[in-house]
């Protein structure tokens, strides 16, 4: 409570009018992870625009040079501009994270929900389910799924969506436990509600705001995930420009020129704390009692 | 439990091969595949019975102790998966002491001097490690160390049974396994620290005149690190995962290379043994861990709260 009134600065006065973002930004920290979201945003939507070369163009002749006037990041193997390669990769790295988090995040809901509601042997079945499939760590899991699907930017998305799934799942059944003890669903109950109504239009609701924050976390781990894989050579093919990809390259050409790891890494690197920074800011904006605890 | 998630991660491993489009014995063999080779492994990885003996089968030689046999070379696969292991855990347990000796302190330091600026610079510095992926700092390491100064040597384990130089080819796969730790160490025994010197307990030790020092450390710490002990049990696990780069970038022999060359070659047997000691080794980490956390805090039962 403010019991004096300070003169608010113009900036100050325009964050009021901003109902959760205003309270983000006047972060110092939500505000930095703020600004590199937005600029990694601009960067898929205008990525053309951005740059003169395309991604793919060839110029053997012009090959690892450094930063120069026309290679503002300089030139991969192939003579390719770094510059161009990094910003569309930002739309492989967005086009890969949010449907694989969007899978894991309706697959997660769906059994938590079943799991957490219908309770009993299904529960627990369900549990010990999700406990085996998170018991080895998730590249491992992908590697071998990967494997045996064949490395495709679809398959990436559906890997990367199931491996996710089982962490989501338990979220939620652990929210659906606590939620089904809660007053309102007991009155909804003896008011005559049946099972249907009461999942859908009261559980479901209250389980998902925390999940959503979660699932916005998760898009930068994705990010690197992804990269990860691609790295190793099971994501994303060349000559698409995955963050991982470039970076696979420059490894091989590690003792030739350092740019192409130097600039890909940094890119990753600043991104992911983009993401982490906003995130975190906005779920202490937005639900304090949520700060440190984080899941999968 | 812990027993049933063993053996439910051996069920899948043996289905895992049918769902490959393609015969795996073919696979495996490659170019040099006629009839008989293909019977013959068939035969070697029991693909000729049916899908539940199969199962069966697995799930008795994992309960003897034994990983099978690997097809290749018609070597144990515990020898091999013997061999590539202790470089794993050397490397694994290697970086999260340097992530406890680094991480503890700085967090440690944060809590008992909030909002100075050399806690302002830590919480900056902590969420930037955290965000750093393993293969990028790996990257980042062997450029720098390795390739530009050419202070550090860039690939294997170093001349055998010369142990230092095995140590200095530990050092770069170490740090860079344990950065991401360091920086989620020093946040979360912060934030515990900072939690637990604002209890009663504490206050009433400040009010008898014990030193700040003397608190912070004897008292204070050792309920701080309570949540730490449960988050380093999920840490074997994730290590093992950035032990796959890591391992990879700097050409060492070990379980992350071993999984990743099986996956390679199609090799499934090896790719199951790997798999399934990864497993283990993660799932015994968090027992241990949940173990050592209610002797630590016997106010916290175990089991009564699954979820």
């Amino acid at each position: 409570m403010q019991y004096v009134a300070r003169p608010a600065n113009r900036y100050q006065q325009f964050l009021n009018r901003i109902p959760v973002l205003g309270d983000v930004l006047r972060r110092p920290l939500g505000a930095l992870g703020f600004v590199i979201v937005l600029a990694f945003i601009v960067m898929v939507i205008f990525a053309p625009l951005l740059t003169p070369y395309s991604y793919e163009e060839q110029d053997i002749p012009s090959m690892l040079q450094g930063p120069s006037q026309a290679h503002w990041l300089g030139t991969d193997h192939l003579g390719r501009d770094l510059w161009a390669r990094i910003v569309f990769g930002a739309r492989i790295a967005l086009g890969v994270a949010v449907p694989a988090v969007g899978i894991a995040l309706v697959g997660g809901v769906s059994l938590g929900l079943l799991a957490g509601y219908l309770g009993g042997l299904v529960d627990d079945v369900a549990l010990v389910i999700f406990d085996s499939l998170q018991a080895f760590p998730a590249v491992i899991l992908a590697l071998a799924i990967l494997t045996l699907l064949g490395s495709s930017l679809r398959n990436v998305i559906i890997v990367i969506g199931l491996a996710w799934t089982p962490g989501y799942a338990r979220i939620t059944r652990a929210q659906v436990l606590s939620a089904r003890q809660e007053q309102y669903v007991e009155v909804e109950r003896s008011l005559g509600a049946n099972q249907t109504r009461i999942l859908f239009r009261h559980i479901l609701p209250n389980v998902v705001a925390p999940l959503l924050i979660l699932a916005a976390m998760d898009l930068p781990v994705v990010i690197t995930f992804e990269a990860g894989l691609s790295f190793l050579g099971l994501g994303v093919r060349p000559p698409t420009p995955s963050w991982g990809v470039i970076l696979s390259d420059g490894f091989n050409f590690i003792r030739h020129s350092p740019w192409p790891i130097t600039w890909a890494g940094l890119t990753l690197i600043i991104v992911t704390l983009g993401f982490t920074l906003f995130g975190e800011t906005l779920r202490d904006v937005l639900d304090p009692r949520l700060s440190g605890s984080r899941g999968a | 439990m812990t027993v049933l998630v063993l053996l439910l991660v051996t069920i899948y491993l043996t289905l895992l091969i049918h769902v490959v489009p393609g015969d795996a014995a073919k696979t495996l063999l490659g170019p040099r595949a006629n009839a008989d080779l293909i019977a013959k492994t068939r035969a070697a990885m029991n693909l000729d019975k049916p899908v539940i003996a199969q199962v069966g089968l697995a799930l008795w030689d994992v309960l003897h102790g034994s990983l099978g046999t690997d097809v290749f070379s018609g070597r144990p696969l515990n020898e091999i998966v013997g061999a590539a292991l202790p470089h794993t855990l050397i490397l694994a347990w290697t970086s999260l002491g340097l992530a406890v000796l680094l991480g503890v302190p700085l967090g440690v330091y944060s809590a008992t001097h909030p909002d100075s600026w050399l806690d302002r610079i830590t919480a900056v510095i902590s969420i930037s490690f955290i965000t750093i992926p393993s293969y990028v700092g790996g990257l980042f390491l062997l450029l720098l160390f390795a390739v530009q100064l050419k202070v550090m040597p860039a690939i294997g384990l170093g001349v055998r049974g010369d142990v230092p130089d095995y140590l200095r080819h530990l050092i770069l796969p170490a740090v860079a396994l344990a950065i991401t730790w360091v920086g989620y160490l020093a946040r979360l025994v912060r934030a515990s620290l900072l939690e637990v010197l604002n209890q009663t307990y504490i206050r009433a030790h400040m009010a008898a005149g014990l030193s700040q020092r003397l608190i912070s450390y004897k008292y204070a710490l050792k309920n701080a690190l309570i949540p730490t002990v449960a988050v380093l049990g999920i840490g074997v696990g994730n290590l093992m995962a950035g032990a796959v780069f890591v391992e990879l970038i700097f050409s060492r022999p070990g379980m992350g290379t071993l999984i990743y060359n099986g996956i390679q070659s199609r090799n499934f047997p090896v790719v199951r043994a790997g798999v399934l000691v990864v497993a283990f080794l993660f799932v015994t980490a968090n027992l241990l861990a949940d173990l050592l956390y209610t002797y630590l805090d016997p106010r916290i039962q175990l089991d009564k709260t699954r979820g």
